[in-house]
């Protein structure tokens, strides 16, 4: 039993199954709910305010795994576990997977076809303003998150794909603005991307003064862009670091 | 404001708190707390607050003919940052309260100021059911089945004097006992206040119980405020101060957020929260789980109130 059979057949099924949980328990609360209560499922599950609870689950597991989505990196170059890669695209897909239901829960059953006062409100809320840019944002990621997108697009595939950068953080603005007082919780959200965050602009302003060294000890002077040409030639995934922060293959997935 | 007298509620031993419940309620309607064997444990005592029972007379005059709320939902779905900010904490936390023996302090600008043994502040006024709305600023509702009596009936009996144009409420401050005031999401104490004359309108209540029973704690036993025409946050909860004053009273939530909560916050659907919108709202409870309805003025009690803000813009005054 080799790695790669570890990965694609065991881990990667059960982290997709871990994914699904939070929906799985939703799904069973709501039908407990409609039918009075299932096998140990109390119809009372989701509290007296079931549409919040519902909107608010979807909406903190979507900002959950865009989190997880963005650890996959770190994890993977200071963790020195180069596999870790196989499991972002889903990770990814599972975060905009809650994202849109969240965005739909909204649509649909909170505003339940309140199209001038849902239009208002994305106008004029800065918490919707800004949750609905962070699900804007992430469309073209989702849709451009197959192997044939990654070919078609090149390296203009990760340029596009650091669109989840500001995702993050507008969805994390999206949950601080959303509370009435206390922060506590959207705090925690906020530090844990900026450390995310802060730990790419901290490597990537490492290795571009790296690359710039190198560049100035081998040609003499610095060229401009060189650690740019350095970065789209060192392509080879996980076991060398890219030496732009943000350049990374896409995931060489079977 | 010696008043020895009164103070005695507040020192009675704790071994005896069964024992002066027992005459709280006896106390509060003159008679007519059921009589029930002496619990064992805080268990039992706790299930025995569920079978007492208050004595009241239904207020049809003011009752809505509104489905109430389920006593599980009333009781189970609460704000009360004082035992935690999530809607189901309060239920969750408030076994920490002790709610009796309580007393209340009445100061300010008034005639009879002096700490008041709750029996002692709420004894003279026989008790009424009050179904009504309440309307959260959070764009949710319920409809509750208070059982409290005139807040305007007590404050005459205070005899405030001629500077006295505002009434201030506060909370019980306890971190032991109110495990949410170990953090500083408010200001704590919690402060609330109510102009002169919203206090003598015959809508706003003291409230003591709901549902014909005393006051589950996560709803602000042992004494509450319920002002229906505004949002939730003005009906402040565990009360352990009445002060008459002549200022308006800083109150929390104003003073935690000025841009979004006012000192009025009387329940307005053409002024928005700077963050949702106020035009409609849920009303808790299974039969409208999937639908919004629209939000009255003054929340349906217009007719009642509107005429304590002739002249004030209600846009600038939220």
């Amino acid at each position: 039993m080799n790695a790669d059979f570890l990965v694609r057949r065991i881990a990667k099924p059960l982290v997709f199954l871990l994914c699904l949980l939070p929906a799985a328990w939703l799904v069973a609360a709501i039908i407990a709910l409609q039918t009075g209560g299932i096998a140990g499922w109390q119809p009372t599950s989701l509290g007296a305010n079931p549409v919040e609870k519902i909107q608010d689950t979807l909406g903190i597991w979507g900002l959950r795994l865009l989190l997880v989505t963005l650890a996959v990196t770190p994890l993977r170059v200071i963790g020195g576990w180069p596999r870790l890669l196989a499991f972002r695209r889903m990770l990814g897909l599972f975060a905009f997977f809650y994202i849109v239901l969240h965005f739909l829960w909204y649509l649909f059953v909170d505003q339940a076809f309140d199209w001038p006062q849902l239009l208002a409100d994305v106008a004029k809320r800065p918490f919707i303003t800004a949750g609905f840019t962070a699900f804007v944002l992430l469309v073209p990621l989702a849709a451009t998150s197959t192997q044939a997108a990654m070919r078609r697009l090149g390296r203009r595939w990760q340029e596009l794909h650091r669109l989840i950068y500001p995702a993050a953080i507008l969805g994390c603005v999206h949950f601080w603005w959303q509370v009435k007082a206390d922060i506590r919780e959207p705090v925690v959200y906020a530090a844990i991307a900026a450390i995310l965050l802060g730990w790419r602009l901290w490597r990537h302003r490492r290795l571009r003064a790296a690359a710039a060294g190198q560049a100035s000890s081998v040609a003499g002077t610095r060229r401009p862009g060189a650690e740019r040409n350095t970065s789209q030639n060192q392509q080879p995934t996980g076991a060398r670091p890219p030496v732009h922060a943000f350049a990374e293959q896409p995931p060489a997935e079977q | 404001m010696s008043d020895d007298s009164r103070t005695r509620s507040s020192e009675i031993t704790p071994e005896s708190v069964y024992r002066s419940r027992r005459e709280f309620l006896a106390g509060l309607a003159g008679a007519g707390a059921l009589a029930v064997a002496p619990p064992a444990s805080t268990q039992e005592l706790m299930n025995v607050t569920l079978v007492e029972r208050l004595q009241f007379k239904p207020n049809a005059r003011y009752s809505t003919s509104e489905k109430a709320n389920s006593f599980a939902e009333v009781s189970g779905y609460n704000n009360f940052y004082e035992f935690g900010t999530g809607k189901e904490d309060p239920a969750a936390n408030a076994h920490r309260l002790r709610p009796r023996p309580w007393s209340v302090l009445v100061d300010g600008e008034c005639g009879r100021p002096g700490r008041v043994a709750l029996e002692d502040l709420t004894g003279p006024h026989a008790l009424e059911e009050r179904i009504y709305r309440l309307r959260c600023v959070e764009a949710w509702s319920m409809v509750i089945p208070w059982i409290g009596f005139p807040l305007g009936d007590l404050v005459k009996r205070f005899e405030p004097t001629s500077r006295a144009k505002y009434l201030e409420f506060t909370t019980l401050q306890d971190p032991k006992q109110m495990p949410g005031q170990r953090y500083g999401v408010l200001d704590w104490p919690y402060v609330e206040g109510l102009r002169m004359d919203e206090a003598m309108h015959p809508l706003a209540i003291l409230a003591v119980g709901l549902y014909g029973k005393p006051l589950p704690n996560q709803n602000g036993a042992p004494l509450r405020l319920v002002v229906p025409w505004k949002y939730g946050f003005k009906s402040i909860k565990s009360i352990v101060r009445i002060r008459f004053t002549e200022r308006m009273p800083a109150t929390s939530w104003a003073l935690s957020a000025p841009r979004e909560y006012g000192f009025f916050a009387n329940v307005n659907p053409d002024v928005d929260h700077p963050r949702w919108s106020q035009k409609s709202e849920r009303r808790i409870g299974s039969s409208s789980f999937l639908t919004r309805q629209p939000t009255m003025k003054f929340n349906g009690y217009a007719a009642e109130v509107a005429g304590l803000y002739r002249g004030m813009d209600l846009a600038r005054n939220f």
